[in-house]
């Protein structure tokens, strides 16, 4: 913390030249001297990955202790209790949308719609232990799950905006790391809490409140606010709703926004992978929970490095390669080679995926999208993507269904070939890398 | 705000949120303490020899206070709300049939804890091990003592993950050869095989005849109740909105849960019987909702747990819907009645 302190209210005893503005600031991109190629990460970056960092830990604590909970502390069955997520899908890209479109009205209030965003989902932890049946909890986690909705965009906004266009894979990479450091400390700490009590689900959602309140704390006290754009004497684009869909009429933005569609349309969630790997490979009832882990960890180690990559070589090339590692992820899931180490592979193949494609998109859509529009901009493209992942997992499910699980995939890595076939035509006006 | 007056803001709020946190834990790791005490008025429980062979007793999880709560424990069957000898044997889920028992606990590991189904042999020695991929839910012997079975909810892995699943295992206990889901086998709905991906399976019940089981088939938000047969590794969907079956000794009956319209999400089901025969359901005199796979204590009687302030109690009531349910124990869960399929045993 001290670290993001101390150069977000100092820049001159940082890498920011002296009379730039603080590069904290949600204000504009700080410009680095010429030959100063290695700057720090951007203060306001380290904010924003310790308040992800701190709410992923409190959130992840609560995910891991809740089916527990529901059958063990309540007796409630939980099956069934995923029917409404179709729906919920639905609503949440709206809230999406909703959340970057209020972060960009008056000047830029991206920190405030962030931070509305983190405290919804913050107060929802001691509801938890004021609801006993499934209809409150269910509408507990929608809440929280809408606190996410408003905050993502706002939040890859306020990233983008602290920092050079130069840097800014890797400041996303930096702060998808922590993000995802934070989701795999939670559990952990909810093990501990349940292990040093007696049904302690009461102290797990208790500390996860405390510790989501000091994430809240995080992002008043140390990530700058807008709203000090009105000097700013260039002309600018009223940030109106229609102004938010007229930004996919911008070539850059259209096309960084068809290709994570497509993709997307082509990316079979998570759940399924690790189904496919357990069916296919017979990965043992033990290590299935422990799936996930290995995704994040692949995910945690690369994402840094993978978002300097996309910020030399180019970040819709990385995007592209990220499809080609989640390609091969699928052709090893079809092959017959049952080798011990496959497991390994797929994981840490998915978890690049993850590493060259989720902040590397942020990356390269903020450099499409206007300043006054970021939030809305950066909204628009995770919605697409969201959206159509969604209708992936509906049509994977159905041709499981119709056809079984070897046809589903071999389906889905055909699509994924084509999509990123045509997504590779779909060159950029000019590559985002330097 | 300077940097300074901002560090000082988040330390002492983080001392104040560090403070309410530790506060939390210990309260709740003193509950612990409280419950490793007998409390007065309870059933009394003292440490003795379990045998799976005596009949005429019923063995359960006992979950009074005190030193043995959550042991294996059994009471006579004439008597349960008597005397309790406990086992020393921890199991949260627990079933047994002619001299094979089946405990689901929890193992503590270091980083997270885990399930497995441990086989037990008429003195509750450990025969074999299988691990559990989830919260252990529920548990069976077959009438003979040979085939043992278990499921868990298996879930909950993306954010706010919603998604829960049940997994169910069939293993058998002579040869330890495991069906680690029946998910495997082959489904067939009203004459055509079934292919999904949504399949859930939960709820075993055995036949004497070591080949055939019934079981719930949930898919596409619907629960059927399915007959399965070990050596075809087929189920066949019978009849719809049944949810944990438990086969009558005689065979020719299902004591189930049903999912009754207009009750509330929480409490949505309703005991029943199904007569195998006729297809027609009874209803039980059982009012509150019961989320529990009901045992049969005898040609006539059912046995169920519902919540109780001890975590579950024992009620029983007819199993042709007359009658009153009445409440044979507090603080049990997992009732088996032993001696009760001795009449199709073939060995012990």
């Amino acid at each position: 913390m001290y670290v993001a302190d101390s150069r977000a209210n100092s820049p001159a005893l940082d890498n920011a030249p002296a009379g730039e503005p603080s590069p904290a600031s949600a204000n504009g991109a700080v410009r680095l001297p010429a030959g100063r190629r290695r700057a720090a990460v951007a203060p306001t970056v380290l904010a924003l990955g310790t308040v992800s960092l701190v709410t992923d830990v409190s959130s992840e604590m609560v995910t891991a202790v809740l089916p527990l909970y529901l059958v063990a502390g309540l007796g409630l069955s939980p099956l069934g209790f995923g029917l409404l997520d179709g729906i919920y899908n639905g609503f949440s890209a709206l809230v999406r949308l909703a959340g970057g479109h209020l972060a960009d009205r008056g000047g830029g209030r991206h920190k405030w719609v962030a931070g509305l965003g983190y405290g919804i989902s913050a107060v929802c932890k001691p509801l938890l232990l004021l609801a006993h049946s499934l209809t409150p909890i269910g509408l507990i986690l929608a809440a929280d799950r809408t606190g996410k909705g408003l905050r993502t965009a706002p939040r890859d906004a306020l990233i983008s905006l602290s920092s050079t266009p130069e840097t800014r894979g890797r400041a996303f990479g930096v702060h998808r790391a922590m993000d995802t450091a934070g989701a795999l400390l939670g559990p952990l700490v909810a093990f501990l809490i349940l292990r040093a009590t007696v049904d302690g689900y009461d102290a797990v959602f208790t500390v996860s409140f405390c510790v989501a309140v000091a994430g809240v704390l995080v992002l008043v006290l140390f990530v700058p606010g807008g709203g000090q754009r009105a000097a700013d004497a260039a002309p600018r684009e009223r940030p109106t709703v229609r102004a938010a869909l007229g930004l996919l009429r911008r070539r850059d933005l259209r096309r960084i926004t068809v290709c994570a569609l497509l993709l997307g349309l082509a990316t079979v969630s998570d759940s399924f992978i690790y189904l496919l790997l357990q069916r296919r490979l017979g990965v043992p009832d033990r290590w299935f929970a422990l799936l996930p882990l290995g995704t994040a960890a692949a995910f945690l180690l690369l994402a840094m490095p993978l978002g300097r990559l996309a910020d030399r070589v180019g970040r819709r090339r990385v995007f592209l390669a990220g499809h080609g590692c989640l390609f091969v992820t699928y052709l090893l899931l079809l092959t017959s080679w049952h080798g011990s180490a496959l497991p390994y592979a797929v994981l840490a193949l998915h978890g690049a995926f993850y590493a060259a494609t989720d902040g590397v998109l942020m990356a390269a859509a903020s450099d499409g999208v206007p300043e006054e529009l970021r939030s809305s901009g950066l909204a628009v493209v995770q919605t697409g993507q969201a959206l159509a992942r969604f209708a992936c997992s509906l049509g994977f499910g159905a041709a499981w269904t119709l056809w079984g699980d070897r046809t589903a995939l071999t389906a889905a890595t055909v699509a994924l070939a084509a999509c990123a076939a045509f997504s590779f035509t779909l060159r950029p006006t000019r590559e985002s890398a330097p | 705000m300077t940097v300074r007056s901002r560090i000082l803001v988040l330390l002492s709020a983080v001392v104040v949120l560090a403070a309410v946190a530790l506060a939390a834990v210990l309260h709740a790791s003193a509950r612990a303490e409280r419950r490793d005490q007998a409390q007065a008025g309870g059933p009394r429980v003292t440490s003795g020899e379990v045998s799976l062979t005596e009949s005429g007793r019923m063995v359960f999880r006992n979950m009074a206070w005190g030193p043995h709560r959550d042991e294996v424990t059994t009471v006579p069957a004439s008597d349960p709300s008597g005397p309790r000898t406990a086992s020393g044997v921890e199991c949260l889920r627990f079933y047994a049939a002619s001299g094979t028992g089946v405990c689901l606990q929890a193992v503590h590991g270091a980083l997270s804890d885990t399930y497995r189904a441990l086989i037990l042999d008429a003195h509750l020695k450990t025969t074999a091990h299988y691990d559990v991929p989830g919260i252990p839910s529920r548990a069976r012997v077959s009438p003979t003592g040979h085939y043992a079975a278990w499921t868990a909810f298996v879930g909950g892995d993306s954010y706010a993950g919603t998604n829960f699943s049940t997994r169910t295992a069939i293993v058998d206990v002579g040869t330890g050869e495991l069906i680690p889901s029946l998910e495997a086998f082959r489904i067939v709905e009203d004459g055509h095989v079934h292919r999904s991906a949504d399949v859930n399976f939960w709820g075993v019940t055995f036949a004497a005849d070591d080949r055939t089981f019934y079981a719930t088939l949930a898919t596409k938000g619907k629960t059927y109740l399915v007959r399965g047969d070990l050596r075809t590794r087929t189920v066949t969907t019978l009849h719809t909105n049944v949810e944990c079956p438990s086969l009558s000794p005689d065979g020719t009956r299902i004591a189930y849960k049903k999912r009754v319209k207009g009750l509330s999400k929480d409490a949505p089901w309703r005991l029943y019987v199904l007569d195998l025969r006729t297809m027609r359901e009874t209803p039980l005199a059982e009012r509150r909702s019961v989320d529990d796979q009901a045992v049969w204590r005898d040609a006539d009687t059912i046995v169920y747990a519902l919540p109780g302030d001890y975590g579950a109690d024992l009620y029983e009531t007819a199993a042709n819907g007359t009658g009153k349910p009445r409440r044979i124990s507090t603080a049990a869960v997992s009732p088996t009645f032993l001696g009760l399929s001795a009449r199709n045993s073939s060995d012990s």
